[in-house]
């Protein structure tokens, strides 16, 4: 069993490969995706990001290097088994709803890779279970929020069972609710199925929530690791646009303030739990 | 004006014509219109009315809506009406006013090419507010299954129709709020001279077109990652349901057919 | 410049079965020269309410008094074009506005239809487009060739150069990067005391709202529940809750080390660099005392 969900090899990726001064997209990546993983890749709008998402579906093959999914290299052959592998969430909720009502979208990829009727009526059910859409069956895309809308999208892609769900900025049109609304069913799907994920963002509170963080600049990889080994790069993460979550950029702020804090802190609890030992110290 | 227009529209509900098959209603409606030209004298044309009231008292829209809703088309049956009436000069003379003069037989035609219109488009309506898009959608797909053969590409074209058929609320939503954006920086396309007016109407073309291209853009990547392939080889989630009563309302129809044969003069 | 809702309702598509009530007696008072945040749950109204200030929208009940002009629901109101140049709205997204075959053309789209002079619309849009940190070359170049980030700024001097006395502010940074998010809502606030404009920002984050901010207004369900100062309504996180909003983190950490600590701080922490400052000087006061 091979547990290499996904991989790039000195992955190489030009636009224009003819024009020398245009400088590619993605230069000599190479990373790799166990089952099981949370991986978030983060960078500021224009780092590179969305030309990965479009290599690991197989939108776009590399210039050079290589490209593998579910164990198998991605070229043409191999493109539709490895796709009904893996489910993608795109970035506007609207130009991804193909079906009339949540139900027929969910069905959609299930249609396509001719499921049978009675078994796609089922899966469909416990799709929609999942990301805690049922009651919202026979509803119209436009009948719903953005939030709504993204997670039927990811009932759409769990419906096939896949081994990896990528989230291609899902998150990035979306009001706080929604955005939460998504964070909370990848969570909760994470809990109970153990399912990889992938989450292309640039916003750095959902990127703490992953295993294991890729920070891709100018179209290289610049960081990779834990998001507290990440985050503690603090500074050279401002400078690429990014920005620290809350609580970091908070201990930040009380350190220039006076309040000599030793450790980093990822998050709230952790900073109040230190502030009161420095308080009750005192 | 456009949001008070319910031609075209569909209004949920669980009325006998909601829930009757979209093949059975597509089929009877090709039927009725072919039927509609049976009718030739008063009491054909009463059946004909009766029918189509009860069709509606059915389908549990409320008779208001309709009429309010279908205004722009009452204009035309009006004007037509005056048509004949002013312009058919055969039977007995009823009316003489200066240079309005009305005969028998204007009026009748008047009278039946009216009720003529006004059932048409009453029990066309009625198809569109009871059955969803998607349901007309799948309808014609089936319908025109034999087509194949010819190579017609049935599924591509219902597949093409559901999904504009999907996009039209949010490219209306799209256009509504573009207009506004560009009313607030001072374009007007509602009032001024017509050169003005056409002026105005490319700061909201373009736009539209640009984003209309991204979405379609958008989509087709979407699909092409959940694995569409075209037609082959898949499968439909939506079954349509041949019931009882779908066989029953084609039945009626040929009773009524046949009953208006029988009135004919 | 004023802007007054008195008693607004409003209902899309009206007296049809598509009848959607948005809007039921609102009345607010937007004061010259304030910058007031409009914050509320999805589908509150607040889009509603933000679409009557320049009279895109008339009220089916009640009026809206916009400087001198009055509008009211059931007159018919003609050339409302001095309403809207004075009041210049930023859409959500509004780089899907874009249209012209030049930057410079598109900017000063604006200012020509109010009749600007050409030589005095083409100083403004170059003035802006520095403004707006922008490299001056885009001017000549087509709108649809720039990075979304460039878009949105160039969307938004289209709209500074109509220069208003009130500027609205519909999610301005939504979709942004954290940099340009923060960059862009520095600029507006900078404009809003440079050029003593009316600012008002219709929001989800509550961190903006509280940051720029000096008046607060909640919509729910159609009505305008509370008006008041960032301060109070941020305080209260009770009301807060009642109309499903979350306070801004700033002061949920407040709360959360107050609780822990046993104490509570002066004053209310609207920013990040506030809340650091009252926490230092919680901490730091203590220990001089002793």
């Amino acid at each position: 069993m091979n547990s290499n969900i996904l991989s790039f090899e000195n992955v190489t990726f030009t636009y224009a490969p003819e024009d020398e001064t245009v400088k590619p997209a993605v230069k000599d990546l190479s990373f790799s995706i166990q089952d099981g993983e949370w991986i978030a890749l983060v960078g500021h709008n224009g780092s590179g990001k969305s030309t990965i998402a479009k290599l690991m579906n197989g939108l776009l093959f590399p210039q050079t290097g290589k490209v593998s999914a579910m164990g198998r290299m991605m070229e043409e052959e191999s493109l539709w088994d490895i796709r009904s592998q893996m489910g993608m969430v795109f970035q506007n909720p609207d130009n991804q709803f193909v079906g009339a009502t949540v139900q027929d979208d969910v069905a959609f990829a299930l249609e396509n890779n001719g499921v049978p009727h009675k078994e796609m009526v089922l899966r469909v059910k416990e799709a929609l279970h999942q990301v805690k859409m049922e009651a919202y069956f026979d509803h119209e895309p436009h009948h719903l929020s953005g939030g709504q809308k993204q997670r039927v999208a990811i009932a759409g892609a769990l419906a096939l069972r896949p081994r990896l769900l990528i989230l291609d900025e899902a998150t990035s049109m979306l009001d706080p609710q929604g955005r939460m609304e998504v964070i909370e069913t990848i969570r909760e799907l994470r809990r109970a199925t153990g399912l990889t994920v992938i989450s292309i963002t640039h916003d750095l509170e959902e990127a703490a929530m992953a295993d294991r963080i890729l920070v891709m600049n100018a179209g290289h990889k610049q960081l990779e690791g834990t998001p507290e080994a990440v985050f503690l790069s603090g500074n050279q993460l401002t400078t690429m646009g990014l920005d620290l979550p809350f609580a970091m950029r908070m201990t930040h702020l009380l350190r220039e303030a006076g309040v000599e804090l030793e450790a980093e802190h990822m998050t709230e609890d952790e900073l109040v739990d230190d502030l009161w030992t420095y308080y009750s110290r005192k | 004006m456009m949001e008070k227009m319910i031609f075209g529209r569909f209004i949920p509900g669980n009325s006998i014509i909601h829930q009757m098959d979209p093949r059975a209603k597509i089929s009877f409606v090709f039927v009725f219109i072919a039927i509609v030209f049976i009718a030739n004298s008063a009491v054909t044309y009463g059946i004909l009315l009766g029918f189509t009231l009860l069709v509606v008292f059915l389908s549990k829209i409320r008779l208001y809506f309709l009429i309010n809703g279908l205004k722009p088309v009452f204009i035309l049956l009006i004007f037509t009406f005056f048509l004949h009436i002013f312009f058919t000069r055969e039977g007995d003379l009823l009316l003489d006013i200066g240079f309005i003069e009305i005969y028998e037989e204007g009026l009748r035609q008047g009278i039946f090419i009216s009720i003529r219109f006004l059932v048409l488009v009453f029990i066309t309506s009625i198809l569109t507010l009871t059955t969803s898009p998607i349901s007309i959608t799948d309808g014609i797909e089936v319908l025109l299954g034999p087509f194949k053969r010819v190579k017609l590409p049935v599924h591509e074209l219902a597949l093409m129709m559901s999904i504009s058929l999907r996009f039209i609320p949010t490219l209306m939503d799209e256009t509504g709020k573009i207009l506004k954006a560009q009313m607030a920086r001072g374009s007007d396309i509602g009032s001024g001279p017509m050169k003005e007016r056409i002026k105005a109407v490319v700061p909201l073309l373009i736009p539209l077109f640009v984003s209309a291209f991204k979405r379609a853009e958008d989509l087709a990547t979407a699909m092409e990652v959940r694995g569409y392939r075209g037609g082959e080889g898949r499968t439909r989630y939506r079954q349509l349901d041949w019931r009882f009563v779908d066989s029953l309302s084609l039945l009626v129809l040929a009773g009524l057919a046949g009953m208006l044969w029988y009135f004919r003069v | 410049m004023d802007i007054l809702l008195q008693e607004v309702g409003y209902s899309y598509a009206k007296d049809t079965p598509f009848e959607k009530r948005a809007l039921t007696d609102v009345s607010l008072h937007i004061p010259s020269g304030s910058y007031t945040a409009i914050i509320g749950h999805t589908g509150s109204g607040k889009s509603t309410v933000l679409q009557h200030l320049n009279a895109l929208l008339k009220p089916t009940e009640g009026s809206v008094m916009i400087g001198e002009r009055k509008i009211e629901a059931g007159v018919k109101a003609k050339n409302l074009r001095d309403v809207r140049r004075q009041v210049g709205i930023v859409f959500q997204f509004p780089e899907q506005q874009l249209f012209d075959e030049t930057v410079l053309k598109d900017i000063m789209f604006g200012p020509l239809n109010y009749g600007v002079p050409e030589e005095e619309a083409s100083r403004r849009a170059h003035e802006l487009v520095e403004q707006l940190g922008l490299p001056p070359e885009v001017l000549t170049k087509s709108p649809f060739d720039l990075s979304g980030g460039q878009m949105r700024r160039v969307a938004i001097a289209g709209v500074l150069a109509m220069e208003p006395d009130v500027l609205v502010l519909d999610e301005p940074t939504a979709g942004l990067d954290p940099r340009g998010r923060r960059e862009i809502m520095d600029l507006f606030h900078r404009l809003h005391i440079q050029k003593g404009l009316t600012t008002v920002l219709v929001t989800h984050s509550m961190e903006d709202a509280a940051r720029y901010a000096d008046r607060v207004a909640i919509m729910h369900n159609g009505h305008c529940v509370v008006t008041g100062e960032p301060e109070e309504i941020f305080s209260n996180e009770e009301q807060l809750g009642d109309y499903r909003l979350e306070p801004p983190r700033t002061i949920r950490l407040q709360r959360k080390f107050e609780a822990k600590a046993g104490i509570k701080l002066g004053a209310i922490s609207l920013t990040e660099e506030a809340l650091a400052k009252n926490i230092a000087l919680a901490l730091l006061e203590g220990r001089d005392s002793e």
